[in-house]
């Protein structure tokens, strides 16, 4: 039997025939094998010991303790309980028509959290659609206003869209419309990049074929780039009213429309079965988003394919 | 147009009809579709309270509070703003963590290649999907209500809201993990653990990582967004000095989350890079 380290195993009638090495040799190999194996483990050993190091720092800080965790685990088992039983103490699902009993007004509300983050996603997709072939490296007139487009996207993606909407109610008043303009903003910077990485990656030869016939940088845009990304753009922008059918669901929390205040009404003064019932409505709903928006892709893509 | 072109295009008219005479229904698609997103677009424009007036009173109301925002100035409270950035952060790493812990269990119940019956892998998934559905302040909502208000709140309701998405995605790196490692394991005697341990973690083990950076970074945004409801870290000031009107608080407040997120995203790359090495940018 023949193994090239000494103890690897002994695995009986092995048929292959493997040169060995002499001794001298043999030993050398298995040194440099050692070394290279305990300089990764030291090194993976490093990393847990920092990654470790880092999580307590930040149970302290995020205060942190595993017993109350124990002790609280229950309570949220029991929330969970509370939130299915009726008033009268029945489970939830034995009377429907009582759990569900504002379907009406929830509806409603639903229906104008997906208005908002429709007319948002289609406001933001029109502004970030006219800034993207500025942010493009490909396509920008100019550098200096390709990097003020690209901060400008930055920061409306990177300060989080309650935190507009927050600010929007002050401005604008409360209302729905606040909950618009916050995800608009969001939705320019997030399409914009995403658009704008589309557009870096196009075939240029149609750009400069249409440029050779004098057209001008608008004409460039609309029949050379627009042709190879109008697909892909219609598919970011429904992943993105996706998304933002979510984050409207809470734009009710700050007062800016939709079935956020109905929610945190209900769990603030602690209406348990409303909580589970609006819930579900805002799941069912999501979910239904989800599925239309997967099925509307698949066949932009589709019909893309056959063409 | 010269005569010889025209003469092309009657030829080329002749040959293929189906390109220069195409069906009504496909020529006006396009258009119909156009104008129902639009006309539902101003129908919604009504419908939530959209007008000039108040279009043009909020843009001069916003101007003013912008001018309002300058400089961004931190007054005394400089210091309770760092620890809450800190706070922020903790946030954010427990919170991944804690849902990368969970989810990997439950992730490779999810996946196809190690569970083949759909019996136990549906209901998981749509189990990870309903959690999805829900967005983290919602949790993060319901947690305050369970465990109080603090950061102890908003590390659960990330750890949640994460848990969902981060065992689709574990599940999905692990249906894409090569099948041939884990069947030499098993062709040399090793047992399920085995298996996972050494045919499937050496191949999935980069892409959760980075994965987990990626979500990391994200959650950097979350945190903040859960303290406006009360779960600690930067939000909660930020939703109070917005609350009272200190503007050039909120203005240094949004600062400080920019350069975070930013640091953040600075670090996560080179980690990321570290961890995967290059066969990720190949």
């Amino acid at each position: 039997v023949i193994h090239l380290f000494p103890g690897a195993a002994d695995s009986g009638t092995m048929a292959i025939a493997v040169t060995i090495l002499p001794d001298q040799q043999l030993a050398a190999l298995n040194d440099i094998y050692r070394q290279a194996v305990a300089r990764r483990r030291l090194r993976v050993t490093l990393g847990a010991a920092v990654f470790f190091a880092a999580l307590v720092i930040a149970s302290v800080g995020a205060e942190v303790n595993l017993k109350t965790l124990f002790t609280y685990f229950g309570h949220f088992v029991s929330y969970f309980d509370r939130l299915l039983t009726l008033d009268d103490g029945r489970r939830v699902w034995t009377n429907i028509p009582e759990w569900l009993w504002g379907w009406k007004k929830w509806s409603r509300l639903l229906g104008e959290t997906i208005l908002i983050s429709y007319v948002g996603t289609l406001s933001g997709a029109a502004l970030g659609f006219a800034l993207n072939f500025l942010a493009a490296e490909n396509t920008s007139p100019g550098p200096r206003l390709r990097f003020i487009i690209k901060r400008l996207m930055e920061f409306c993606r990177t300060v989080p869209d309650i935190v507009f909407a927050l600010i929007f109610v002050i401005a604008f008043g409360l209302g729905p419309m606040a909950g618009v303009l916050a995800i608009t903003i969001h939705s320019i910077g997030a399409l914009g990049k995403q658009y704008a990485e589309m557009v870096e990656n196009i075939d240029m030869k149609p750009v400069e074929g249409l440029r050779s016939t004098g057209a001008s940088w608008i004409a460039c845009m609309r029949f050379a780039v627009l042709p190879q990304v109008a697909a892909g753009f219609a598919s970011y922008t429904l992943l993105r009213f996706e998304i933002n059918v979510r984050s409207a669901s809470v734009m009710g929390f700050v007062g800016a429309g939709g079935i956020g205040v109905e929610l945190i009404t209900a769990i603030r003064k602690f209406y348990y079965s409303d909580v589970s019932a609006i819930l579900l409505m805002i799941i069912l709903t999501v979910f239904v988003i989800d599925i239309g928006t997967g099925w509307l892709r698949g066949r932009l893509f589709g019909q893309e394919r056959r063409t | 147009m010269t005569e010889r072109s025209m003469l092309e295009t009657e030829g080329l008219r002749a040959r293929y009809p189906d390109i220069f005479e195409r069906p009504a229904s496909s020529r006006l698609a396009w258009p119909a579709m156009l104008l129902g997103a639009v006309t539902i677009f101003v129908v919604g424009l009504i419908h939530l309270g959209f007008s000039p007036i108040r279009m043009w009173n909020g843009l001069h109301e916003l101007g003013w509070i912008s001018m309002m925002m300058l400089p961004p100035n931190p007054g005394s409270s400089l210091p309770l703003y760092l620890s809450a950035l800190g706070e922020t952060l903790s946030i954010a790493l427990l919170g991944t963590t804690l849902a990368a812990v969970f989810a990997f269990p439950v992730s490779l119940l999810a996946a196809k290649n190690i569970v083949p019956s759909n019996i136990f892998r549906f209901p998981i998934r749509r189990f990870l999907d309903t959690i999805r559905g829900v967005d983290t302040l919602i949790w993060a909502l319901v947690w305050i209500n369970v465990v109080g208000l603090g950061p102890f709140a908003g590390v659960l309701a990330i750890a949640l809201s994460d848990f969902g998405a981060l065992g689709k995605l574990f599940s999905e790196a692990i249906e894409g993990a090569d099948k041939k490692q884990v069947e030499g394991i098993r062709a040399s005697g090793g047992n399920v653990l085995h298996e996972i341990r050494f045919g499937l973690m050496p191949q999935v083990f980069p892409v959760i990582a980075g994965q987990m950076l990626y979500f990391f970074e994200s959650n950097t945004r979350s945190a903040t967004i859960i303290g406006i409801v009360g779960a600690g870290g930067i939000g909660l000031q930020l939703a109070e000095q917005i609350r009272v009107l200190e503007w050039q608080k909120v203005s240094f407040l949004i600062l400080m989350i920019l350069i975070a997120v930013a640091a953040i995203d600075w670090i996560s790359s080179k980690l990321r890079f570290a961890i995967i090495g290059r066969r990720a940018v190949a």
